[in-house]
């Protein structure tokens, strides 16, 4: 039978094959991240652009200005490296509106909507190989915490737990950053669109100062916010249950879930837009 | 098999307000090139994104090898290859990376990806620039990549959208020669064009679009010969050897000749006979030109005389055959394009 089948396929369709839904979804979406990979390799310099900004506000905060911020029982630096580490993702989401914006803009995804592929590879593929980029940013951002005196009391493992609620955010953010390149269309816009939407998010949050610092009006919206508590529930994880109690007024789990229900609400709400964005962005 | 390769049928789009494409109607024969001949806005790149399943019609038929487009999209891209105004090509990978990664995303069987990506660089010439990233390409070797990587499944149908736009002469002629090549080995070619000469050398039919409309369809010489004119202008040495010239040339020609000053100017369906045949009289009567002009219609031509106004300014015809006339680059064309889409 397969002889038949195979010999009609030739004629009637050249050298493409039938394969299973499943089974080409998953080397599709590996193609695509392998690809956007390459291009990091192949432009290592990205990879330390997108960590210059941190690292600076890390200089500032931790040399600067972390002097004039009291943080009552523990050092400024272990309280601003887990909202580092949350501003990196967040600011870093901006490079899958970016990399999509260019392929849109290059004619590269009218090629792939052209071709026998899963239709959910180019994003997928996408915001797969963006999260390999963050884990390798997340790693050198650690290492510059260590580097400028950050410790963690409850130990190594808490901290790569917290990393991975980082991950998990800067997943979810990459499916809004991919709705907001496929709806802008070029990159610069791209870059643009970004600023204004993180600004807030990412300022406006205990990231870099405790939030009972602020007015009124604005702690209900800083309290609560996913950079505030993704910030908050690394800190719970890395400082320990007491001092999460004392000072973010917490408990550790209060703060992860908080922080994985914002993640994976966005992702609910967000993949889908971008799905549909994709479908008509051409 | 079938013997219609491209079926479209009462196919509309519209952005907004703008029917992109208003109604259309076409046939490709398997085996056969087809040019869809237009300017810039006439709805040759929406009818392209039809067929690619990149656009879905809002109304009306298209049909690919006896696909349709909308229902059975999936089986309609495993029989396409895709070349584009400008070249879709992803600049960070090398030549072989992108025509593996297109391989594999046209689910060609493992096995077959590497030997077929190394047969299309050398068909392309490119097998030296190979393992370059592709930015360090030029842009004919960027287009000729492009093209290269349309044709990584070794499709029965290939759509080229306005291939040699900006392409040199030497390029251009080779990518005419690789079509010619894949025709002869049993491809179906829609391509789409500025260029009347281009439809001319490449296409057995034509189709004019304008305004999302077929207003013509013929065989190129067909179409030439309606529009009736090869311009052949004579430039005398002086008025009054001028005044004798359109004399003696008015008996031969169909329509009467103009004289302005000591050129001489008129219109011939079969030029270069026609041409012969004049310089001979001339001859005769001991009258010499100094400078002679032939001007083959171009596509302004064709659209003052099949649609009463004149194509876009920028697009008449090939000029010195460089693609000069194409003033706006890949990111201006896609821009306005977007423009219009970004209406709806």
């Amino acid at each position: 039978m397969t002889t038949t089948t195979n010999a009609t396929t030739t004629a009637e369709t050249g050298l493409s094959t039938q394969r299973s839904p499943f089974a080409s979804a998953y080397s599709d979406i590996l193609a695509v991240a392998q690809r956007n990979l390459i291009a990091l390799r192949r432009t290592p310099q990205l990879v330390v652009f997108s960590t210059i900004q941190p690292v600076i506000f890390v200089l500032m905060f931790r040399y600067v200005f972390g002097g004039a911020i009291r943080v009552p029982g523990i050092p400024y630096v272990d309280y601003l490296m887990p909202g580092i580490f949350v501003q990196t993702a967040a600011f870093g989401a901006m490079g899958t509106a970016i990399g999509l914006a260019t392929d849109l803009k290059s004619g590269l995804l009218e090629r792939f909507q052209s071709l026998p592929m899963a239709r959910s590879a180019v994003l997928v593929g996408r915001t797969v190989s963006d999260l390999f980029r963050n884990v390798f940013v997340m790693a050198l951002m650690a290492c510059v915490g260590f580097l400028v005196g950050f410790r963690v009391p409850n130990g190594l493992v808490a901290l790569v737990f917290g990393m991975l609620l980082v991950l998990l955010f800067s997943y979810a953010l990459t499916w809004v950053f991919a709705t907001v390149g496929l709806a802008v269309g070029d990159p610069e816009s791209a870059q643009a669109a970004g600023f204004p939407v993180l600004a807030p998010l990412v300022f406006a949050s205990s990231a870099f100062v405790p939030v009972s610092s602020m007015p009124g009006w604005l702690q209900a919206f800083a309290a609560h916010q996913p950079v505030s508590v993704t910030a908050s529930a690394v800190r719970a994880l890395v400082l320990g249950p007491d001092a999460a109690q004392q000072l973010l007024g917490g408990s550790t789990a209060s703060f992860v879930l908080q922080s994985v229900a914002w993640s994976v609400g966005i992702l609910l709400v967000c993949a889908p837009l971008a799905v549909a964005r994709y479908r008509r962005a051409l | 098999m079938t013997d219609t390769a491209i079926l479209v049928e009462g196919l509309v789009k519209r952005f907004g307000t703008v029917a992109a494409l208003d109604g259309i109607d076409f046939e490709v024969p398997t085996g056969t090139v087809f040019g869809l001949l237009g300017p810039n806005g006439a709805g040759k790149t929406t009818a392209v994104r039809v067929l690619t399943t990149i656009l879905r019609p809002d109304s009306g038929r298209a049909e690919v090898m006896g696909h349709d487009v909308v229902k059975d999209a999936m089986a309609v891209r495993r029989r396409i290859g895709l070349a584009g105004q400008y070249a879709a090509v992803d600049s960070n990978l090398t030549g072989r990376e992108n025509l593996r990664l297109i391989g594999k995303l046209a689910q060609l069987p493992k096995p077959a990806i590497m030997p077929r990506a190394a047969e299309l660089l050398e068909r392309f010439q490119l097998t030296d620039a190979a393992d370059r990233p592709v930015k360090t390409y030029s842009g004919g070797m960027r287009r000729r990549l492009d093209v290269a990587a349309s044709l990584v499944q070794r499709p029965p149908v290939l759509l080229l959208d306005e291939p040699t736009t900006g392409l040199d002469l030497p390029s251009r002629n080779e990518l005419w020669a690789m079509i010619r090549e894949l025709v002869a080995d049993g491809t179906t070619v829609l391509l789409t064009t500025q260029y009347l000469e281009e439809a001319d050398r490449l296409a057995e039919d034509i189709a004019v679009v304008d305004g999302g409309k077929v207003v013509a369809r013929d065989t190129p010489a067909n179409l030439k010969a309606r529009l009736g004119s090869t311009v052949i202008e004579f430039g005398m040495d002086s008025e009054p050897a001028a005044t004798r010239a359109e004399a003696l040339l008015a008996d031969r020609v169909p329509d009467p000749p103009e004289r302005d000053g000591a050129t001489v100017r008129l219109r011939a369906t079969d030029g270069p006979r026609m041409l012969m045949e004049l310089l001979r009289a001339l001859d005769a009567h001991g009258l010499v030109p100094a400078t002679l002009g032939v001007r083959e219609p171009s596509l302004d031509d064709v659209f003052l005389a099949l649609t009463g106004h004149a194509a876009e300014p920028g697009v008449t015809g090939m000029g010195n055959g460089n693609g000069a006339g194409n003033g706006a680059g890949p990111g201006g064309r896609r821009a306005a394009r977007r423009g219009r889409g970004g209406a709806a």
